[in-house]
């Protein structure tokens, strides 16, 4: 039997527990977000006053222009970088089903190595050889090569693991209704690899933007490497690093739920 | 339809024959391929299709040899409908667009003339109201359906089904066998891979009894049924008739 203190209780449990069966109510989570805001004003808050610092944003309204430039930059870059590790990844993928051993090994290495090394490793490696051997003297460039070619690994195996999740017998199908190997593609793998790629593609740019901040290492004035410089200047560093996380949020937050929009949208088996 | 095979066999790459030496030479309205799991039924089904060719031997239908290159056995192909087991609709398609795709891409339908006749099929097997849905959101027997559809909807000369009922819930599965019932009385011919020994009997001319990789026993289907010849035929309806209500 569950009195009036009981139903109350269950109430009030209801705003700060959730199981999976009901939706969780718009007061709860207005309550919850409102005590998770404090939660880390407060963390934060308190680090910063152990050390002793004062936050002080002034500095920002001088230097505008510069971080802009910076964000336009890193937004370029990532651009950029998608579309030329798209293209990588697409034929690596390709290679690494290919017939061809000598091809197929290529690729399996290069994604072996992509993948097992870290990337600040490889910027510093691959920028002699970008930069030095092949001739490539704009940075903006070369970052956007060695970029691409660190993350076309990764969107290789994104590709590949669609290609080879179709199954047998929808190519068995396009084979029964008569449509030839074109036309398989075209009406049968293309939109199901679209499919199921997208959303862990969109995943990926996310990815992009945030290892583009590496590139500063290089010297490739983008966001990080404008932030890395005012701080040298003005010693600001929890101010300029603070507004540097939420510039790059302004970026992937958005993008990564579109991801999850899409994900969504396009889960139509099962 | 005339079907003649002389020394079909099938063995698949890693060493495993599937089909020893088949002849076969019968004219072929409605014919149930059964037998025991394993006996090859699926193979001689998907080679009598085109869609994978013989080791030896040749096929003939209607007195013309079927080659067995890829462009040929591609042109073969479009004269047939083929019904599969499961997951034989293209899942990102809805029903309709599933009917209506091959239409206008092989048969050279307008977009008009193939959603017409997309949904006079749909209509007819009781799915107009589901057209718009995607397989994963139609029940097995709904797929089955619209895949049936879709194999008839150009009209082909010949229908072939392989275990069309094998995945479905016992209440589904007289909803597909009604329908490929329905066609034969309006004059359509077909091979069906099949379990149900009831629609093998009752609703097709001929039977085929496929067991180890050789056609053991070929006939008229009451024949069959009434008085088995063979061991293994006896053995292997004795097994399903084993727990007969």
């Amino acid at each position: 039997m569950m009195g009036e203190k009981g139903m109350h209780m269950t109430k009030l449990r209801r705003l700060f527990w959730t199981t999976k069966k009901e939706p969780v109510g718009p007061a709860a989570v207005l309550l919850n977000s409102l005590f998770v805001v404090l939660l880390w004003i407060m963390l934060f808050w308190i680090s910063l006053h152990a050390i002793q610092v004062k936050l002080d944003f002034s500095f920002l309204g001088e230097f505008r222009f510069r971080v802009w430039d910076g964000f336009l930059v890193t937004c370029r870059l990532s651009l950029f970088s998608l579309i030329l590790s798209l293209m990588i990844g697409v034929f690596v993928a390709a290679g690494q089903e290919s017939p061809l051993l000598i091809a197929r090994y290529f690729c399996n290495i290069y994604v072996k190595f992509i993948r097992g090394t870290p990337l600040i490793m490889q910027i510093y490696l691959f920028f002699y050889i970008v930069g030095t051997a092949w001739g490539v003297q704009n940075r903006f460039s070369a970052g956007v090569i060695i970029l691409s070619v660190f993350e076309g690994a990764y969107i290789a195996e994104i590709i590949r693991g669609s290609l080879l999740s179709i199954e047998a017998s929808q190519l068995e199908a396009a084979r029964a209704v008569g449509f030839t190997g074109g036309q398989t593609v075209r009406h049968v793998i293309l939109p199901q690899m679209v499919a199921r790629t997208i959303p862990a593609l969109t995943g990926q740019f996310a990815s992009i933007i945030k290892d583009s901040s590496l590139l500063s290492m290089i010297a490739v004035i983008e966001l990080t490497q404008t932030m890395r410089e005012i701080s040298a200047v003005n010693f600001r560093l929890f101010e300029c690093y603070l507004f540097l996380g939420v510039l790059y949020l302004c970026l992937t937050l958005p993008i990564s739920l579109v991801s999850e929009r899409l994900e969504r949208k396009f889960r139509y088996e099962n | 339809m005339k079907i003649e095979f002389e020394n079909l066999s099938k063995q698949f790459e890693q060493g495993r024959r599937v089909l020893e030496p088949l002849d076969f030479s019968d004219d072929v309205h409605t014919m149930a391929i059964i037998g025991p799991s394993g006996g090859g039924k699926s193979t001689l089904l998907r080679i009598l299709g085109g869609l994978i060719a013989p080791t030896t031997g040749i096929l003939r239908v209607n007195g013309e040899t079927v080659e067995t290159n890829e462009a040929a056995l591609q042109k073969y192909r479009r004269k047939l409908g083929f019904v599969f087991q499961q997951g034989g609709l293209f899942r990102h398609m809805n029903a309709r667009a599933n009917i209506t795709t091959p239409l206008e891409r092989v048969h050279g339908f307008s977009r008009e003339e193939a959603c017409e006749r997309a949904m006079e099929l749909l209509e007819r097997f009781g799915l107009k109201d589901d057209w718009k849905k995607k397989p994963a959101e139609l029940s097995g027997g709904q797929q089955q359906r619209v895949a049936i559809a879709r194999a008839v909807a150009a009209k082909p000369r010949l229908l072939l089904l392989d275990e069309p009922t094998s995945a479905l819930d016992p209440e589904y599965t007289t909803e597909v066998l009604d329908i490929v019932h329905e066609l034969k009385e309006e004059g359509m011919d077909f091979i069906i891979v099949t379990h149900e020994m009831g629609f093998a009997r009752h609703a097709c001319d001929k039977i085929a009894f496929l067991c180890e990789g050789t056609l053991m026993e070929y006939g008229e289907s009451e024949r069959i049924f009434a008085r088995p010849e063979t061991e293994n035929l006896r053995r292997f309806l004795g097994k399903l008739l084993q727990w007969n209500v």
